[in-house]
């Protein structure tokens, strides 16, 4: 099994690119339909901008998907991207948000040969130290997980890199919460559903 | 990747519930009404329920079944069978402007639908409803790369409002009722539905579906009376008001309270090339049109005014020119029904979301009676200039060869001013929308947002059938009507009375006026070389003539406008005219050049 390298450099030069930037969090409820992560992506495309990361999972409400994407951007292209999400037919609702709103994790995994893990000096330490934990070990692989922000878990695969490769590394993208205190679609539904038992139709053609 | 395979997986197993997407059944629920048919049939049935009454088509193997359900509802549904799907698609468009109903295209799929994608790009940079529908492989074949498959869901996804695949014939209802629904409601745009055959054979009970909300779309935004009562504030306080008027205002039904709104504040209009018609060419607020081949009075006046109040326009770069200089000292009110345009290109003051007929009409009830009488004295010196440094010269050049603004000017005075223009593209469309007078709304046909040269002829078509009773006079030129001239065909065999006018330069005439002004006279590949348009014409059947002299061009007009159905009128115009004045793309609104 080959040890890999390469990855903390792609990933560290291209945030390094964008040092002017923000780092946005982008949230999207969506229905559930054949080809929405399409339709959102090709917003990001048109504008020439660059998903970092992308998770995507059911939310806690029936029948809507939830997109956390984040992206390097400045103000205004977010809010552009952000009105232009929002404007298709199928997304129910789409903001923004910067670090300070949020609380926010990503999961790491990482793959490590047993025995030169064994070979360090204390294998408790680097554990505890990153607060990470032994996943699946077999003789020859342990499975080493990590959640944090990107700054801890890179931290974790650049120590390990170093002192005795990784096998394997992969790393979620990232989800998040934000600190108000309802889930912001529950009150746009509701608001919603009053607004249909006031108005009946709109039908003007 | 992973993720996005993962992704893909879920949807394709949640099936979606439709009940959780708003749509409401709203058959009488007796059980007459519920009768089995094959979901081609439901389609028609579903077509006929949203009031359609003409489509634009072209069969093909993958839309047969719903050709030949079409056969027996001849009597209800007008199919025009087009020369080509793109021709189907600007034909629905011109049906959609004049009419305000949604226009209709069936096509079949693979080559058939790949020929929709221009006039699809062309209905949503326009806003406007039309509904394309494509027959599709079979469900089980999709993906294969069988015989005419193509990913029409991934094409037109970036193109269009709304894009959705049908694979069962039970959808068929509730899919076309959501298509309508979103064609027409809040910003209107282009809608696709991808039907594959097994759907369109599949037998289903049919019921009519009616949908009048869905959850995920809010067509027309919340108005907001704070921002109603700061823009009426901020126009009482005005000295020197503009109004901008767009489509905006067309497809909100809202000419009324325009006109209601600049009457009462005395406030000058002018208007984008899409806009055109929503404001009567002789009201005497109507200050004219901007843009790039717009009047110099209302440009020059944009970084002037001290109020600028942009109403359902995009500020799109062929009217704004360069944005850093763009109305700086203004502040700035922006209606529109979509929140997307806000501070898209020009940063607002007081933005105002809504259909402009309910938020033009709450802000005129705040609105004090004013006169601006001073300032709307200022426009006359532009005007007075722009009219004898070009549009004398344009519209009564007295010696040489005819002049595509005299054309123009003639067939308007000849119709009374009272025609549907439709234009194609390059200097023809502009001429057309520049020369052209309207005394109703919905009376210009054009290809704003994509340029789309070929628009015209199709459009003219579509045009004629969504306004029967009106005359459409279609300009274009020579090599905008070789783009889609195989719709001859259709005009033809389905005797439409449009009166197509060529103004024939035997250049690209437009590309040759850039080059000319901006790339040294080097009139790289736009001289063309033209075949006998009369005799194309009279092959079809279609009876012309061809006008070079000035003496014989009303009597021309005349006898087109006498002859009952179609008729070519060719005019020979100077080959190397300009549009002027001329506002260079990218720079300020105020650099005019006027020849
Ligand atoms: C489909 C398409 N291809 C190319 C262009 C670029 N274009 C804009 S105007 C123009 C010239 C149009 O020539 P013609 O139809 O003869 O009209 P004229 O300008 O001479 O009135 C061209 C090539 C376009 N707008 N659309
Ligand atoms: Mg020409």
């Amino acid at each position: 099994m080959e040890e890999i390298n390469d990855n903390q450099g792609i990933a560290g030069q291209a945030r390094n690119d964008d040092n002017e930037k923000t780092l946005y969090t982008i949230t999207i409820f969506s229905e559930n339909m054949v080809g929405l992560l399409n339709q959102v992506t090709i917003i990001f495309t048109r504008r020439g901008l660059n998903i970092e990361t992308l998770s995507v999972s059911p939310s806690a409400i029936e029948g809507i998907h939830k997109f956390t994407i984040t992206a390097f951007s400045e103000r205004d292209d977010i809010e552009k991207i952000v009105k232009q999400i929002d404007k298709r037919v199928d997304i129910v609702k789409a903001y923004y948000n910067t670090d300070e709103d949020l609380v926010f994790q990503e999961i790491a995994l990482y793959k490590v040969s047993t025995q030169k893990l064994l070979s360090l000096d204390s294998i408790e330490g680097i554990v505890r130290r990153y607060n990470a934990r032994i996943l699946d070990m077999t003789e020859v692989w342990v499975i080493l997980e990590k959640t944090g922000h990107y700054d801890e878990t890179q931290a974790l695969f650049k120590e390990l890199s170093e002192k005795i490769g990784v096998l394997q590394f992969i790393r979620s993208g990232r989800v998040a919460i934000t600190k108000s205190k309802v889930e912001r679609l529950s009150d746009m539904l509701a608001a919603m559903e009053e607004k249909l038992n006031r108005k009946p139709t709109i039908h003007n053609y | 990747m992973k993720e996005i395979n993962d992704m893909q997986g879920m949807a394709g197993q949640a099936r979606h519930d439709k009940s959780a997407m708003g749509h409401t059944l709203k058959g009488t629920g007796a059980d007459h009404d519920k009768f089995k048919m094959k979901g081609a049939q439901s389609l028609i049935e579903a077509l006929l329920h949203e009031g359609v009454d003409t489509i634009f088509g072209y069969p093909g193997g993958q839309a047969i079944p719903i050709y030949d359900a079409l056969y027996d509802y001849k009597d209800k549904l007008n199919h025009i069978l087009v020369r080509h799907e793109q021709g189907a698609t600007h034909a629905a468009q011109g049906y959609a402007r004049v009419s305000g109903k949604v226009g209709v295209t069936l096509v079949t799929s693979g080559p058939g639908v790949a020929n929709t994608i221009t006039g699809i790009a062309d209905a949503m940079m326009d806003s406007t409803p039309i509904v394309v529908i494509a027959g599709q492989v079979p469900s089980n074949l999709l993906g294969t790369d069988a015989f005419q498959e193509v990913d029409v869901i991934g094409v037109t996804l970036p193109i269009s409002k709304w894009a959705y695949q049908v694979r069962h014939a039970e959808e068929i209802p509730w899919a076309v009722a959501r298509a309508f629904y979103i064609a027409s409601t809040g910003r209107p745009g282009p809608v696709v539905l991808d039907i594959a055959k097994n759907a369109q054979v599949g037998i289903v009970d049919y019921r009519p579906v009616s949908i009048d909300h869905i959850r995920s779309y809010i067509p027309v935004p919340d108005m907001e009376p704070e921002r109603i009562a700061e823009a009426a504030q901020l126009i009482d306080a005005a000295q020197k008001p503009l109004a901008l008027v767009g489509q905006g205002v067309i497809l909100g039904n809202a000419e009324k309270e325009l006109l209601d709104f600049l009457r009462k504040a005395d406030i000058p209009a002018a208007s984008t090339v899409l806009g055109l018609s929503a404001l009567p060419s002789d009201e005497p607020l109507n200050v004219g049109m901007l843009g790039m081949h717009g009047n110099v009075a209302p440009n020059l006046k944009t970084n002037e005014c001290d109020v600028l109040i942009a109403i359902g326009i995009r500020f799109d770069d062929r009217v704004t020119g360069d944005l850093n200089s763009y109305a700086k000292q203004a502040k700035i009110i922006h209606f529109d029904v979509d929140p997307a345009e806000i501070d898209k290109n020009v940063k607002v003051d007081i933005p105002i979301l809504g259909n402009a007929k309910e938020t033009l009409a709450a802000v005129v009830k705040l609105l004090k009676e004013n006169k601006h009488t001073a300032w709307r004295d200022e426009f006359k010196a532009p005007w007075e200039k722009e009219i004898q440094v070009v549009i004398n010269k344009e519209l009564h050049p007295g010696t040489g060869p005819l002049t595509m603004g005299e054309v123009v000017h003639k067939v308007s005075e000849a119709t009374g001013h009272d025609a549907v223009l439709v234009t194609d593209v390059g200097q023809n469309q502009m001429m057309g929308v520049r020369y052209f007078q309207f005394k109703q709304t919905r009376s210009v046909v054009t290809s704003g947002g994509l340029g789309t040269m070929g628009y015209g002829l199709p459009a003219a078509i579509g045009a004629k059938f969504g306004a029967p009773e009106r005359t459409v006079c279609l300009f274009t030129g020579d090599g905008g009507l070789q783009m889609t001239i195989q719709e001859l065909g259709t005009i033809m065999q389905s005797n439409v009375d449009v009166k197509i006018i060529l103004l024939n330069n035997d250049y690209l005439g437009m590309v040759r006026q850039w080059q000319e002004l901006f790339w040294q006279e080097r009139y790289s590949e736009t001289l063309m070389q033209n075949p006998d348009f009369i005799k194309i014409a009279a092959a079809y059947n279609i009876p012309g003539r061809l006008v070079s002299e000035r003496e014989e061009l009303d009597e021309a007009i005349r006898e087109m406008l006498e002859t009952k159905g179609p008729y070519l009128l060719e005019a020979k115009v100077v080959r190397k005219g300009m549009v002027y004045p001329m506002v260079p793309a990218g720079s300020a609104v105020t650099n005019i050049i006027l020849g």
